[in-house]
């Protein structure tokens, strides 16, 4: 299939960018990214500047390939990210738009790829869990319900890819912190700084400038992994009660 | 005490503030209704012009809406706030953005409560101004109460003669039923009351609420431009 894609070009974090032109032939049996490598490897013949953009596990599990494919993080499929999105989805004679992740709290490094580190410093805010975990025997020595399993398990589901805050108009990071402090204050190992927890890493997340969240829940909708808008229920239910519980000023 | 300003001047605890100050509103708007319904009755104002001398009058009440102005000026104050701060954490724009992973009302929050004050400012100037601060209003007297009241229905009647002011009332619901549409759920949510449990419950009464309460107020205007004159 003959497609046209407006790429997005841009040098560095300090430039402005914008969209290139480019007609490609690809097959449906390519996935997305297959297609993108299509285009780099035309281009760089042509000894031209082959577009960059991340990526690493290829199978839906490292959260890297982030960019917005005609308006959706990681593109039109639900729980899809970019890598497990095939061209079969498209047909001869689209158009396709490709632009970075956009929020002030993830700068644009290079063409697609942005830079996702305010979530690192979001988790290390979140600190140590002091409990000895140990090995995979003493973790299953403590027993848990069977539904609270069920809903750590489904927030430890994030992949830290960012599509929630790609996608929200407020570019806000709650989806992605109210999973990180769900998956583990649902626990019995995490619940012992799960008040300290919450507030550092609420703290972290205002003060790397995403936007405020307004529940307009474009985030669950565009989540590669089906991350529920809840986890950011119990978030505020935490943090608040964290606020006025804790001695610590 | 730095915790407590900490608290609230975080993203939660702004978004905490707007959500206790909306349910407020949300509740005196249904007290404010259920006032203004005895607009409808025909007895030649008797029953709201008492009404209305009571809420001007009684001390409790204006004890009480002085809090309710406080909270409409941190509601409208903070939510402006709010959405610049938003505007901003994206500064470079989408060239195509999907319309349908969220809906019209929640993506407007800050437009449809501008459009909300400025048919506010509109609708006080015009009875809350001139009950309180003028002497504009003809007086009345009737057997119930021993003292000569302001007349505020007939003042609301003849108001409501204007085509353009009706349609301005129109304009101003419609925002509000769109703003609660999304706010009244939202508002739930932001207290972290969000659970399959209880959630399609709250949600169904915030919908039906919406489309209720506007009508409700809807239906004062248009019974006087159609019916009365
Ligand atoms: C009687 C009038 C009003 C009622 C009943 C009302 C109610 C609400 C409710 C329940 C919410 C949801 C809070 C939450 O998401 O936690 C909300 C949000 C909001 N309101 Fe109002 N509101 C009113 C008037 C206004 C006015 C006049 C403005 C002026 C700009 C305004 C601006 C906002 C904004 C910007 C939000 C979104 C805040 C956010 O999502 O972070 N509202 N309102
Ligand atoms: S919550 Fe979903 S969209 Fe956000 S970072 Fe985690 S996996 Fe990605
Ligand atoms: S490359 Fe790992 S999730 Fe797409």
């Amino acid at each position: 299939m003959k497609l046209t894609l407006k790429i997005w070009r841009q040098k560095n974090s300090q430039t402005k960018g914008k969209f290139e032109v480019h007609k490609i032939e690809a097959t449906p049996e390519m996935s997305f990214l297959e297609m993108l490598d299509v285009l780099n490897e035309e281009i760089i013949e042509k000894k031209g500047e082959p577009f960059a953009f991340e990526h690493d596990c290829r199978e839906g599990i490292c959260g890297t390939c982030s960019m917005v494919i005609n308006g959706q993080p990681h593109g039109p499929m639900a729980l899809t990210t970019t890598c497990q999105l095939h061209m079969r989805h498209y047909k001869d004679g689209d158009t396709i738009v490709i632009e970075p992740f956009r929020a002030n709290a993830f700068p644009v490094l290079k063409d697609l790829v942005v830079d996702r580190s305010a979530f690192d410093r979001i988790i290390q805010a979140g600190g140590f869990v002091s409990v000895s975990t140990g090995q995979a025997p003493d973790g299953n020595s403590i027993l848990i319900e069977q539904d609270v399993a069920r809903d750590a398990f489904d927030a430890a589901s994030c992949i830290g890819c960012g599509a929630c805050v790609a996608a929200c108009p407020n570019a806000s990071a709650m989806l992605f912190t109210s999973a990180k402090v769900s998956h583990l204050s649902l626990l019995p190992q995490g619940q012992v700084e799960g008040a300290k927890r919450v507030k550092k890493m609420v703290a972290q997340m205002d003060k790397e400038g995403f936007g405020n969240c307004s529940n307009t829940y474009a985030c669950e909708a565009e989540c590669p992994k089906g991350i529920s808008v809840e986890n950011i229920a119990k978030m505020n239910r935490e943090y608040f009660s964290a606020m006025v519980s804790t001695s610590d000023k | 005490m730095s915790w407590i300003s900490n608290f609230l001047t975080s993203s939660l605890g702004k978004k905490l503030i707007m959500s206790l100050t909306g349910l407020f509103l949300i509740t005196f708007l249904i007290v404010h209704l259920a006032g203004n319904l005895q607009l409808l009755i025909d007895d030649g104002g008797e029953a709201f012009n008492t009404y209305a001398h009571f809420m001007t009058n009684n001390g409790l009440i204006k004890f009480l809406s002085y809090g309710l102005y406080a909270f409409i000026l941190i509601h409208i104050i903070q939510g402006i706030l709010i959405a610049l701060k938003n505007r901003g954490a994206r500064a470079s724009r989408y060239a195509v953005t999907n319309r349908k992973s969220n809906s019209f009302a929640s993506r407007n929050m800050a437009l449809l409560g501008l459009l909300v004050f400025f048919f506010l400012a509109v609708h006080m100037g015009d009875f809350w101004y001139k009950m309180k601060f003028t002497n504009e209003l003809p007086m009345v007297a009737y057997a119930g109460i021993g003292v000569e009241v302001k007349d505020l229905y007939t003042r609301v009647n003849m108001a409501f003669q204007e085509w353009w002011l009706v349609a301005i009332y129109m304009l101003g619901l419609l925002a509000l039923a769109l703003h609660l549409w999304h706010g009244f759920q939202s508002a739930f949510h932001t207290l972290g009351l969000n659970h399959k449990k209880y959630t399609p419950f709250i949600k169904a009464v915030g919908k039906i609420y919406s489309i209720v309460i506007p009508i409700g107020f809807a239906i004062i205007p248009l019974y006087f431009f159609f019916l009365k004159n």
